[in-house]
């Protein structure tokens, strides 16, 4: 689904990610660990098509098709999907208005009419259930006025609502409580499925108690260090990323 | 007919003012007034730059192009006025052609019988008393050239009276069209009074019909607010590039009234609106809202002046502007808050976007505050579309243009959401989508 070959991207004349390789195949979670600074962030901006960021190498191939090539709105109509580790604020547009024209945009892109009302206002209703998002919530502007929990709860309910095949969650678990993390993460272990992979893009290992990875990634100053499975989480729990430093350094 | 008059300057239109005065409607106790305000005209003089409320426009200039003086009627019979009508907008329907009351195009269909809707010309003879007591009192003659001007020319317009508790029912929609073949000045000046208790919805509308050179439209309406009356005001300026306007509103508010104005600018090649609103009586209500979406070389200076001279009033002021192209905007905004004034809360906001580097804004947000226990703030922002909010939505798949549009409709949303006209604000929903899409 995903191939990432010796990927080189920094932001400002600063290159932060520095041969960066992963592969993800449908159906797969992988988690990507580091310590602040390691290019966590750079990775899934890079990814979603910001431009503030400049890909200076490497390849990304999306379904067989590169995706460093499309702009941000393509790679969403394509089936990426970025969980905002600071989900924006965006007064006067209505979550459902918005989510209605995200949806239908991406249904012309492949070529399918817009949706039916009563069909969207179902699917709202249903999806909303799955985070148990309150349903004035949805109607209200985007994100706005909303606590950090509603807001990565809002990032999940978009995802639930726009079904993606590639689904990068950037830090989801940043300034959570325990009951939000349990919600979240029952959402996405909800939307799991055979034909959609996600990237767990997280600095503790808490997350994927609730959303059990695949594959654990160690990103550090810019590469993937060390790979393993859901073992290895908790050795970074157990030991802190200083262990992996070190390593670094010796090697 | 005196169209073939060439005039430039100050003096000139001092001087023609003489040669024209004989011809203007209006009974002794006008022609009184006008003498006095061509006076106060010739001693202001049309603003120069160095003048700080004309700073940013330059009337001067848009002065000394020839044009011809027109204070007689021109008739547009038999055109259609259907385009200028709002789409399932059920009202009253006013046509002023170039200022003048067309009482043929105009259509007041089950008005309530109280209600006095006629052409200014025939209030100054029918209607005396009321225009000895309201005439010239908001729209004051010393404090700006152009009321001074107008005031001294004022040729037509329409003259509203709503007696007290009268609610009229549906909303009177003025139509002013100009239209000219050479390039022209007109007065219009209309007199609105609104009795004890009274309920009305205006909507003025701004347009051109066959306007192949400028003209400048110098307008000036007073509106008498009583006590416990209740009036809304809506003003949409979709005129197309060759009309330019210096537009001045002049609100006296009694006892317990509410207004509310929006000042909607869409189009226009060079637009001035001076909205002056005095709180002459205690526990008032005053919300001036406006929103100008400019493009092109458009000029749009909105200057608003709210005068707290009594005891608990509140007033609200938020003005957007998002600007494109080489276009200029103008937010002066002003509250003077008069000793007596105690328990004023007054609020004023000016937010704006500009869309190219090309485009300018000045805004100008002044307090002038002589009472001691008052809430008073002011805010003023300018900025570029937000990027990241841009990027979020296009991560969800929504293309750059509809992103931007989305982001800009909510910009001006919280304005659009305090025109309770249901038609009418989708009639400028649709306008707005138009401009925005251009």
């Amino acid at each position: 689904m995903l191939t990432i070959k010796n990927l080189r991207a920094g932001i400002e004349g600063k290159e932060i990610i520095k041969g960066f390789n992963l592969e993800v195949k449908a159906g797969e979670v992988h988690a990507i660990m580091g310590p602040n600074g390691s290019g966590k962030s750079t990775l899934s901006n890079v990814l979603a098509g910001r431009e503030d960021y400049i890909v200076s190498g490497g390849e990304v191939s999306f379904n067989g098709k590169n995706l460093l090539d499309m702009s941000p709105e393509v790679r969403a109509r394509e089936g990426l999907f970025l969980a905002f580790q600071y989900p924006i604020e965006i007064p006067g547009v209505s979550n459902i208005n918005f989510l209605k024209t995200a949806i239908n945009e991406i249904r012309a892109y492949k070529g399918i009419g817009p949706m039916e009302a009563k069909d969207f206002l179902k699917l709202i209703k249903e999806k909303q259930a799955l985070v148990e998002l309150q349903g004035s919530l949805a109607g209200r502007s985007v994100n706005e006025g909303f606590s950090g929990g509603e807001k990565k709860r809002n990032e999940i309910f978009q995802m639930a609502v726009l079904e993606p095949t590639l689904a990068i969650l950037d830090e989801t678990d940043s300034g959570l409580d325990i009951d939000a993390l349990r919600i979240v993460a029952n959402g996405v272990n909800k939307l799991r499925s055979e034909n959609r992979s996600f990237i767990v893009i997280t600095h503790y290992q808490r997350l994927l108690d609730y959303i059990v990875p695949d594959f654990v990634h160690v990103l550090y100053d810019g590469v993937i260090v060390k790979s393993g499975g859901k073992e290895l989480a908790l050795e970074l729990e157990e030991k802190g990323y200083d262990w992996i430093k070190k390593e670094v350094v010796e090697a | 007919m005196i169209t073939a008059e060439k005039i430039s300057s100050t003096d000139k239109l001092v001087s023609d003012f003489e040669a024209v005065k004989k011809t203007l409607p209006g009974n002794s106790f006008v022609q009184s007034i006008r003498q006095k305000a061509i006076e106060s005209f010739s001693a202001l003089g049309i603003p120069a730059r160095e003048n700080e409320e004309y700073k940013y426009s330059n009337v001067q200039k848009l002065f000394s192009e020839a044009v011809t003086l027109s204070v007689v009627e021109m008739t547009l019979s038999k055109i259609s006025i259907d385009k200028y009508l709002i789409p399932n907008l059920d009202a009253h329907i006013i046509v002023l052609i170039n200022g003048f009351l067309s009482e043929e195009l105009s259509l007041l269909k089950n008005l309530e019988k109280s209600v006095v809707v006629s052409s200014l010309q025939k209030a100054f003879e029918k209607h005396s008393e009321f225009i000895e007591r309201h005439f010239s009192t908001c729209a004051d003659i010393n404090s700006d050239a152009f009321i001074a001007l107008n005031t001294a020319y004022a040729s037509d317009g329409v003259f509203i009276n709503v007696p007290d508790n009268t609610v009229v029912e549906k909303p009177i929609h003025i139509i002013n069209i100009i239209a000219a073949k050479e390039s022209t000045f007109f007065f219009p000046r209309n007199l609105f009074v609104v009795g004890k208790s009274a309920q009305v919805q205006l909507v003025e509308t701004f347009e051109t019909h066959d306007l192949p050179v400028k003209a400048i439209s110098t307008s000036v309406t007073e509106i008498a607010i009583n006590e416990n009356a209740k009036v809304q005001y809506y003003r949409l300026q979709n005129d197309c590039g060759n009309g330019q306007q210096i537009n001045t509103v002049s609100a006296s508010q009694q006892k317990n009234s509410h207004f509310d104005t929006n000042t909607v600018t869409l189009s226009g090649g060079w637009v001035r609106n001076n909205l002056n609103i005095a709180l002459n009586g205690e526990n008032c209500e005053s919300h001036l809202n406006g929103l100008f979406i400019t493009s092109d070389t458009q000029h749009v200076d909105n200057h608003t002046l709210v005068d707290h001279r009594k005891p608990h009033c509140e007033s609200n002021q938020t003005y957007k502007g998002i600007l494109d192209g080489k276009s200029t905007g103008i937010f002066n905004g002003k509250i003077f808050v008069q000793r007596d004034a105690q328990k004023t809360n007054a609020y004023q906001s000016s937010k704006n976007i500009l869309l190219s580097d090309d485009a300018t804004i000045n805004a100008k947000p002044q307090l002038e505050i002589y009472a001691d226990d008052v809430k008073c703030s002011h805010g003023s922002s300018t900025g570029k579309i937000d990027e990241d909010a841009l990027f979020y939505l296009r991560a969800r798949g929504l293309g750059i243009e509809s992103a931007r549009k989305l982001l800009l409709h909510a910009f001006v949303n919280d304005v659009m959401q305090t025109i309770r006209i249901n038609a009418l604000r989708d009639y400028l929903e649709t306008l707005i989508h138009k401009k925005l899409g251009e």
